[in-house]
This record gives structure tokens, sequence and C-alpha cells, in this order.
């Protein structure tokens, strides 16, 4: 080896780099792998030891998880109609009936209201907030944004109480507005602040220029300053999505039907049925694709975005 | 076009004062020169006329009209800016559009306009390129395109050649100033060189510590300068200053130095104890004959002329002379002065004695 160098790594260079960084990645994504393959297991695969690295795929997890099922009892089995579809092919195998759609469906489409919801409305509200606070002279500034990034110096949770009372009192418990305003009011102070160092990168004369050009200071804001803040925007909404998305403690204390969240609902699966592992690993994977998807959507202004602006072409 | 008038005009951020109660008038068709060291108060002077600052006090006129409170949308002015501030997300002909959307100008229009600019620019060729890319003359013809495309009723020039490089700068301060010649609007454009404001403006106003220093045509502002720091501020080398404690009355003509007699424009105005000699360094020579001697520090070879430092019994001085005049280091040289181009100063106040030659013009003058 050459020791140090400034020219072109070697092939060998390379190789060793390659099963290094290759390596890295496996051990950090085996549990994410560990995941996804549980919920193609059969619940025998899904608990046996040692654990199977091959097996045959199944379904049954993802079935489990989007129906409730009844067993089959002996007189039943007489006025029953031969199954129809695959999903009920495979709860039939195992003496099983479908008797409905189970709440998984609406849990998650709860999370995806809830997460979007919040996400918007923390980037919309931290995009105007922070635009104030980079560009006009507001009095007592920085306490102003002191005391906002305070609302972060503690952990969520420790306020759980009071505000479990204060939305009991409001009729907020269990709505999609009171869960939206929660991770709102919780990822404005980050969404505040990044925006801010994005916004403070941008140079006022872009704005000035279109002040000069013609266009009131609103129009220069989203014509001007929007285009060039996306990288930020971006990556800001990613964070705040990744919060609101994963949040756990609130969603149990706060939500318990119409507006519960995904998280608090997948443990509840094991229950169902005896130790449904591959149901909950099914609903797992289900929930990490829309975060996946929207991270993969906006990657590229995310590479930029997580250097905090500090790439500038 | 437009005339421009500044009234006490005035500019405070917190406790600093950017701007001292400016005044001073800008002809239809000048090119204006702001000049001045840099936190001297003259881009916060052009940003107020351009409206990109609100004044604390006083008044800016542009044809006639106050506009002081206006937005800056409302005034019809283009500002080219230091770092031309062309919009990074669109491209060079979106640029120079950008200022015709939003007057609602029809498509076919703006597309006549953008070809005759940018045939006047010599930009056709990149026209659909991104801006990010280019050079920086194409950049500044870019900003000069976004600028002059909507024939605005002046330009605001915020040190726009300060960004390119020594060699091109030239180059672009000619174009600039024959696009001027061509296209006939008001101009005023801020500068922190002293030779680019002489170079290509009409008229200049020096500014420093948020004030007027002086007001006046280039020549006007280089032999009398009003003050002892434009007089320091302007010319390469500056003015040199030789101090001595002495009384002049109004109506002299002759001081003397050291025991040398040296004639003077007649002084309209009289001053008693420290007072200083300014000359240019030009306006000195040898002379063998003068009992006002001094010792050569040391000389500067500049091809045609060369730059001798002499030290004087009232301070050290540069004198631009011939470079076929032989002179050597520690040589003793008896010295004269154009008696024609003399000011004498109030070192107390820093101002210009008023004479025959320097009528000390301000911006209230």
């Amino acid at each position: 080896m050459s020791g140090y160098s400034v020219t072109e790594p070697s092939k060998r260079q390379k190789w060793i780099a390659g099963v290094l960084v290759i390596t890295y990645a496996l051990v950090t994504l085996m549990p994410l792998l560990w995941v996804i393959a549980t919920g193609f297991k059969s619940p025998a695969d899904s608990i046996a030891y040692p654990p199977k690295v091959v097996f045959h795929p199944s379904l049954e997890g993802y079935v489990n998880l989007f129906t409730t099922q009844t067993r089959i009892t002996p007189d039943m089995k007489a006025t029953l109609t031969p199954p129809q579809t695959w999903y009920e092919r495979i709860v039939r195998n195992k003496g099983m009936m479908i008797a409905g759609p189970s709440r998984y469906g609406q849990r998650f489409l709860n999370s995806i209201i809830i997460g979007f919801g919040s996400t918007f409305f923390s980037v919309f509200l931290g995009t105007l907030a922070a635009y104030a606070f980079s560009r006009f002279r507001v009095p007592i500034k920085d306490d102003l944004l002191f005391f906002i990034l305070s609302t972060r110096m503690m952990p969520p949770v420790a306020v759980a109480i009071p505000i479990f009372l204060m939305y009991r009192q409001l009729g907020l418990s269990d709505t999609h507005l009171g869960m939206i305003l929660l991770y709102t009011a919780v990822n404005l102070s980050l969404s505040v602040w990044l925006l801010k160092g994005f916004i403070d990168e941008i140079p006022q004369e872009y704005e000035e220029a279109a002040l000069i050009d013609g266009y009131t200071r609103f129009q220069a804001f989203y014509k001007v300053v929007l285009p060039q803040a996306a990288t930020g925007i971006a990556s800001t909404a990613i964070f705040c999505l990744i919060f609101a998305w994963n949040e756990y403690a609130f969603a149990v204390l706060l939500t318990s039907g119409t507006a519960q969240t995904a998280p608090p609902f997948i443990p509840t699966i094991i229950g169902v049925g005896g130790q449904d592992w591959p149901a909950v690993a099914a609903g797992a994977t289900i929930f990490l694709l829309p975060v996946m998807i929207f991270t993969i959507m906006l990657r590229k202004h995310l590479l930029r975005g997580i250097t905090f602006g500090a790439v500038r072409k | 076009m437009a005339q421009i008038i500044i009234k006490n005009l005035r500019k405070d951020f917190g406790d600093f004062t950017a701007v001292k109660s400016s005044s001073f008038t800008i002809e239809n068709g000048e090119f204006f020169m702001l000049l001045g060291p840099s936190g001297c108060g003259k881009t916060t002077t052009l940003r107020m006329i351009a409206g990109l600052e609100l004044p604390t006090a006083g008044e800016i006129y542009i044809d006639g009209e106050d506009v002081s409170h206006k937005r800056a949308s409302e005034r019809d002015i283009a500002f080219v800016f230091q770092m031309f501030a062309l919009y990074p997300h669109l491209n060079v002909r979106q640029n120079i559009s950008y200022p015709l959307k939003s007057q609602g100008m029809p498509r076919a229009q703006i597309k006549t306009k953008i070809t005759e600019v940018a045939r006047l620019l010599g930009i056709e060729e990149i026209l659909d390129k991104p801006v990010g890319g280019l050079s920086g003359g194409d950049r500044q013809r870019i900003a000069l395109g976004r600028a002059i495309v909507r024939e605005p009723k002046a330009f605001m020039m915020d040190e726009p050649l300060g960004a390119l490089d020594a060699e091109f700068r030239e180059h672009m301060a000619e174009e600039l100033r024959a696009l001027h010649d061509r296209m006939g609007a008001t101009t005023i454009y801020v500068t922190h060189d002293q030779l680019e404001a002489m170079q290509m403006g009409d008229k200049i106003v020096v500014m420093n510590h948020g004030s007027v220093e002086q007001f006046g045509v280039p020549q006007e502002i280089y032999d009398w300068p009003a003050t002892m720091f434009v007089a320091d501020f302007i010319g390469s080398p500056p003015m040199n200053f030789l101090y001595f404690k002495g009384s002049i009355n109004a109506g002299d003509s002759t001081i003397v130095l050291a025991g040398q007699k040296f004639e003077i424009p007649t002084q309209l105005q009289g001053c008693e104890g420290d007072i200083v000699f300014g000359v240019r360094p030009e306006h000195i020579s040898f002379d063998p004959d003068s009992q006002y001697r001094g010792d050569i520090l040391a000389t500067e070879y500049l091809g045609t002329t060369q730059i001798v430092t002499v030290k004087t019994r009232n301070g050290i001085l540069k004198a631009r002379i011939p470079s076929s005049e032989p002179v050597s280091e520690g040589e003793k040289m008896g010295l004269a002065f154009d008696p024609g181009v003399i000011t004498l100063f109030d070192k107390k106040t820093g101002r210009a004695l008023l004479s025959k030659g320097n009528k000390g013009v301000l911006g209230d003058g």
C-alpha cells in the first residue's frame, strides 16, 4: 500500500472499500431485512430455532394483518361455500374463515392523514416563520428563536399529562385534528430552525432584484425564494414526516380508535389469535413504505439538504 | 429618463447612522458616481433611492415626484447588483424577461424586446442557457440586460464591476459607459474605486462616514478637493499634505514654508494655527534654486513617470516627475510647487480654505 495518495485509488483499494461498505450496510440493514423476511414466513417458520434463512414464502402474515378471522366449527362446515379467492384459501387451510377486514387499513390511513398533514403544516408555517426571522427586523428576535428552540429541550412525553388533560377538555382527544396540531407543534421548532438556516443562505439580492423588477414582497417570496429553498424544504419535510410517522408515546396516550395511528396499533396484532409474528412483521413492512417512498422521491434534495446548505453551486 | 433630487436624506440602523443628511441633485441623463470607502453610506443611499431601504428622514424626488416612501416596484428604477443577482432557477431569457412579465407585457412583445436587448449586449447565443455556468462577463451583461429591457427612468448600479477580474473590468467599464451614452439614461453608480469614478462619471459625490464630502465633476474634485478626506481618497498616490503652523489672511497669495516663499491661489478665507498645505504629486517639481529642500528617500519607476518620496521639514511627500529626470536616493533636492493648484486646509476642521481656485463645492452648494 502506498500510504496516503491523492491519485485515483487502485482497483484493490476500491475493492476493499466496497467490501467494507457492503458489510457495514448488511449489518445495519439486518433488522430491516429480518422484519421484511418475517412478514413472508409462515407462523411456524417465524419462530423456528435456529432461524430459517431459506423458507417457503407465504402471504399468510399479510392476510392475517388485513382480516379478522373466526374458527370454523364443525356444524358451520356444511354450510360453507368453497373459497373463492387466494386469501380465503390461505385462511381456510388453517381451519379459519374470514369474518371481515381488520382495522389495520384504517389505522394506516390515519397515519397517512396525520403524518402528512402535520408535515404540511410544520413546513408551511415553518417556512413563513423562518423567512420572517431571516429577513425582517423582528423585535426580540433572538429571544423568540430561543423560545422556539426551548420547546425541544425536554422530551415531548414530559408534557404528556398536561396535554392529555388539555386535549380531553378541548375535545381533541382521539381526533385527527388534535394529532395534526400536536405533531405540528412539536415539529415547528425543528422546521423553523432548519429552514431559517437554509433561507439565511439565500442571498437577499435575489428578492431585492424581484422587488425592483416590479414584484411585491410576497411574489418575490414565492417566485424567487421558494424555488431556492426547495432543498431545505424537502429535507425539513422528511425530518418532520419521520418524526410524526414514527411517534408512539403520544399516539398511545391520546388515540384509541378513530384517530389511532399505526404505531400503537401494530403491537395489538400480537394478541389476535396467538403470537402472530408474520402479521406484525407485515404491518411493520407496509408501515415503512410511505416514508421510504417519500424519502426516495426527495433524496436528490435530501443529499444536498443534510449538509445544511453548506454546498451551494 | 429622469432628474433625481436627494434632500436631507438620512438613514439610521438602530443607534448607527449610516447616512447623515445628504443632499444632491442628479441631472437627467447624467452618469453619476457615488464614491467612498466601504461603510461610508454610499450603498445605503443608493438603496434608498431604489426603494430597497426606507429613509429615516429626508426626501427623494424622481422626475419631480416624491417617492421617498414608495415601494421599489412603483419607482420604475432598475438595479444592477454587485453579485448580479441573476435568478439561478431561470435561464438567461427568463431572467431578462422577468421585469417585463411583472408588467403583464404580451409574450410576442417580450420576445421582440429580448431579441433587441440581446443584440445590443451581444448575448444572442446564450439566451437559452441556464445562468449557472456562465462567465462573470456574461452574467454582467445579463444583469444589464434585465435592467435595460424595461427602459426604466433610471439605473442604479452597486459596484457592478466589483465581481469581475481586473483585466475584464476595464473592458466592461468602457462598454458600460458606451451603453449609457447610447441610451442616455440617468445612472447612479456606486463604487469605492476612485479610478473607476473618474473614468466613467459625469459627476461624483464623495461620501465618508455617512456624509457628503464633496459633489462635483471629476476634475473639480481632483484639482480642488473640499476636504482633506477627498484630497487623500482621490488620486494615486494621493495629495501630499505639508503641515505647518502660521496664519493666513483673506487676500493672501503667498505663504512661507520654512523660510521659502511660495505662490498660492489668492485666498478668500483666512485661518490661524495648524494649517495644511496640499499639493498633488504631479504638481511638484525639482528646482535647484529652491531653498525648500528635502531628502530623497526612495524612487518608484512607473515607465514614463516615477514616484519620488521626499522627506521635508513639514512631512514626507511623494512627487510624480518624468522618468527622464535623474534622481538618486539620499540626494538633497530643492522643491517647487505649481502655484495654480495649491489648496490650503484648516487642520482642525479638515476643510479646504476657500480660494480663487478652491470653491469648496459641497453637496448643498
